[in-house]
């Protein structure tokens, strides 16, 4: 235990983990609605009820990149100005992205059809542009922040990676919640958006490793490298599942639509987990790690008891809004 | 050009102003939902239930660019005042994580059982849900005002190589003008959302909606700012007595008085001149300021000259903007005054408003936006050069960005939030609009009043504009 903690206070590595579920929750669950919205952009006819399957949860959703910036801030400040520093660009324009999506959401409810246009397409490239930026954000973090040409060439690519498998989370999605004409639609975008994933995916893996001996020592050396080989392993078996099961879909009793989201999420979840064993305990990519970066012990003591009040409760008040809005997608009313 | 601090102070000014407009709204409204919805339950009288079913889509409007603009904020400490939280985490850390954990995730979460769960859950379950969501507005306000408050009073901290560890949470979360600081916003954002609500009551009623579930919230709206308007004299007033004990350099800049002394007038109107250091134009009620602050026409007021340093640097808060910004606060909140009274006295005496009075209840629809927005000037502004008083300056937690960067952004910025207040007000309009437009059709048949063709204008009393 005490080479994980390295000696020092365990907080500010239980503050790092929290850090992760958050981002990993954002990832999941604003990765469903941003890409219902990436995706809205490609059809018409099912717009609305496309963005009715995420209305009650949008919101929410959202709340999860709140409280991951929020633990990055009040946990780790020496961190926070170097980190959003670097990113002071694609920052802004993520925010421009979340702006414009968040508010088309409830103005294209409210307007006249003439004017609706453009909030859709205010929701459509809101949400591509929020994919793309974190996406480039990733990347960048990824290499250290420094931006050369071939950095920010790689850091494109990860970012048309992550809003595919954003697109591909939203398909998934899609395909649980909707039936007929829409579901095979998604299925359709499912099956796309998959492999341009697995491109994105596979990318990050192998540039990982190489730009960062340290890194490749933590993957390749023995026994790591047969302790970590079922990751990737794990993960490319549930792609060529997931793209097999794309082809029986959609289907007479509905079977397996569940499937793909459920892929999804486990695909993202060991991407993550890969990503978090790369880099911990490192914060700022090796310049920081989370001992150096966080905050007095007491301040995080104080938070983190409030989080182990708090999350639980939030679990249990999230699971009953699924289970209010549960089924297959109505057509939103307010009342 | 400007310099990045300028230029990120002024963003975040922008930011934040845009930011306020919305949560002032969805704090009072909440409650003012959970009015409506009490009613209904109580009375079983549809009319209440349309005027939630109005506001409540109101809400959600609102709600959601007030979630886009807190977002951007957020990010913004990191990204243009890394020396903030690198500073005063230990204290603001805990408070901002206190706000996103038990606010707003509750707020998000049974907003949407509010808006779309009416008819999937039980009655009492969609009660609980406007509960929880005005519980959750509040709360946001509570955790954010407790550290805005401390920012400007801050104590139960010692300073240990320049950052800053709590002594004592009770001391940091209960600072000296947090009780006011709080107590202002709340009833500010409850006046905010009274005139919005009266106004926009107005226009419909002006435009010939006679649904009922208007004229409620008419009434609401004009009653309830009737009520909360002396307290909230009140409550300034106390606020500004704080302000004189722990912050004299700011109450100098409000009064616009150089020198420190007695019999200070109060000015009614100059033109502060911070080259002359002194007044211009000045048009004044002798001892008027020694009487209101000290309660006595001989009371010593502070004066901005106590503020420079001796190599004649400035250590108060530009004049100007703090003096102007806190008359235009006050001004509205004397107007508001008489437009409530006067307005519930012909709802008491004629049960409904003369067609001027819906006309001037129209025209301060979002009085509560500039007095609220006025009153920020006057406190923000009035901290400067401080970041964190006495402790942290703008100037050192501001972040190394290139210039050229930040107004980039900043441009980017002010276009979005121009356009989205833009669409926000016409919006608001537009729902008046459509509603009413339903509900008259509706209430056609009730052959109460006859409907003309093409824009649902009902012949009445009441001129349609």
């Amino acid at each position: 235990m005490d080479a994980f903690f390295g000696g020092e206070s365990w907080l500010p590595v239980a503050f790092v983990g929290l850090m992760g579920v958050s981002i990993l929750l954002y990832v999941i669950l604003d990765g469903y609605d941003l890409g219902v919205g990436i995706l809205s952009g490609l059809t018409n006819r099912h717009k609305d009820k496309m963005i009715a399957s995420i209305g009650p949860f949008w919101d929410a959703n959202e709340t999860w990149l709140v409280l991951a910036v929020g633990l990055l801030l009040v946990a780790f400040p020496f961190a926070q100005g170097v980190i959003l520093g670097a990113l002071y660009l694609p920052v802004a324009v993520m925010l421009l992205g979340l702006i414009l999506r968040g508010v088309a959401f409830d103005f294209r409810a409210k307007v006249d059809a003439a004017q609706k246009i453009w909030w859709d397409r205010a929701f459509f490239g809101g949400s591509l542009l929020t994919a793309l930026s974190q996406g480039y954000m990733l990347g960048l973090y990824i290499l250290g922040f420094e931006r050369t040409l071939v950095n920010v060439a790689f850091a494109g690519l990860v970012a048309v990676g992550l809003a595919a498998a954003y697109a591909f989370i939203g398909a998934g999605w899609l395909i649980l919640r909707s039936e007929g004409a829409l579901q095979k639609r998604a299925v359709g975008w499912a099956k796309v958006s998959l492999w341009l994933s697995a491109i994105g995916l596979a990318a990050v893996s192998i540039a990982t490793p190489l730009v960062s001996e340290r890194i490749f020592e933590k993957w390749f050396a023995m026994p790591y490298l047969l302790m970590l080989a079922p990751i990737p392993l794990i993960t490319g078996a549930l792609i060529i599942a997931l793209h097999q099961v794309l082809k029986a879909l959609p289907n007479h009793n509905d079977q397996l639509s569940w499937a793909p989201f459920s892929g999804a999420i486990a695909v993202v979840f060991l991407a993550f987990y890969g990503l978090a064993y790369s880099f911990y305990p490192y914060i700022v990519p090796e310049q920081m790690t989370v001992w150096e970066a966080a905050a007095a012990d007491e301040s995080l003591m104080i938070m983190f008891i409030g989080a182990c009040i708090v999350l639980p409760l939030i679990g249990l008040y999230t699971s009953f809004i699924y289970r209010i809005f549960s089924g297959k997608t109505q057509d939103l009313r307010y009342y | 050009m400007m310099d990045t601090l300028m230029l990120s102070r002024i963003q975040f000014g922008a930011n934040i102003t845009f930011h306020i407009l919305f949560p002032t709204i969805t704090i009072a409204l909440g409650w003012v939902l959970l009015f409506f919805k009490l009613r209904y339950n109580r009375t079983g009288d549809m009319a209440w239930m349309d005027a939630y079913k109005f506001w409540v889509k109101v809400f959600a409007l609102t709600f959601a660019l007030g979630v886009v603009s807190g977002v951007t904020m957020s990010f913004q400490f990191g990204t243009n005042w890394p020396g903030f939280m690198e500073s005063v985490g230990n204290i603001a850390g805990p408070l901002l994580a206190y706000e996103i954990l038990t606010a707003f995730f509750l707020e998000a979460t049974f907003l949407a059982v509010m808006l779309f769960g009416f008819n999937r859950v039980s009655n009492r379950i969609h009660t609980l849900a406007t509960v929880l969501v005005a519980v959750g507005t509040t709360m946001s306000a509570f955790w954010i005002l407790v550290l805005n408050s401390w920012m400007h009073t801050p104590q139960g901290f010692e300073m240990r190589e320049g950052v800053a560890y709590v002594t004592s949470w009770w001391e940091v979360i209960f600072n000296p003008s947090m009780p006011y600081r709080l107590t202002h916003m709340l009833l500010a954002s409850g006046l905010t959302a009274a005139f919005l609500i009266a106004g926009v009551s107005a226009y419909r009623l002006l435009r010939g909606d006679r649904s009922e579930g208007v004229g409620k919230a008419l009434r609401t709206g004009v009653v309830m700012a009737a009520l909360l308007i002396p307290a909230q004299i009140f409550a300034g007033d106390m606020h500004g007595l704080n302000t004189l004990e722990h912050q004299p350099a700011k109450v100098a800049a409000m009064e616009g008085n150089w020198e420190t002394r007695g019999n200070v007038p109060l000015v009614l109107f100059t033109l502060p001149d911070e080259q002359a250091r002194e007044n211009r134009f000045e048009i004044a009620i002798p001892n008027g300021a020694s009487l209101i602050l000290k309660h006595d026409p001989a009371g010593v007021v502070p004066g901005l000259n106590d503020f420079v340093r001796e190599d004649g640097t400035v250590a108060h808060p530009p004049v100007a903007p703090v003096f102007f910004a806190f008359r235009i606060m006050v001004g509205i909140g004397m107007l508001m005054l008489v437009a409530s009274w006067f307005g519930s006295w012909q709802l008491y005496r004629r049960g409904t408003l003369s067609p001027w009075m819906l006309r001037g209840f129209l025209a301060m629809t979002f009085s509560g936006w500039v007095a609220t927005v006025a009153g920020w000037y006057v406190t923000e502004i009035g901290r400067q050069p401080w970041l964190v008083s006495g402790v942290l300056t703008t100037a050192e937690a501001v972040t190394a960005t290139p210039a050229g960067m930040v107004a980039s952004t900043l441009a980017m910025y002010l276009a979005i939030y121009a356009a989205l207040t833009a669409a926000y007000v016409w919006t608001l309009f537009h729902l008046a609009r459509r509603d009413g437009a339903s509900a008259t059709l509706g209430q056609a048949t009730a052959a109460q009043f006859s409907v003309a063709k093409g824009g649902a204008r009902i012949a009445g009393p009441v001129p349609a504009e």
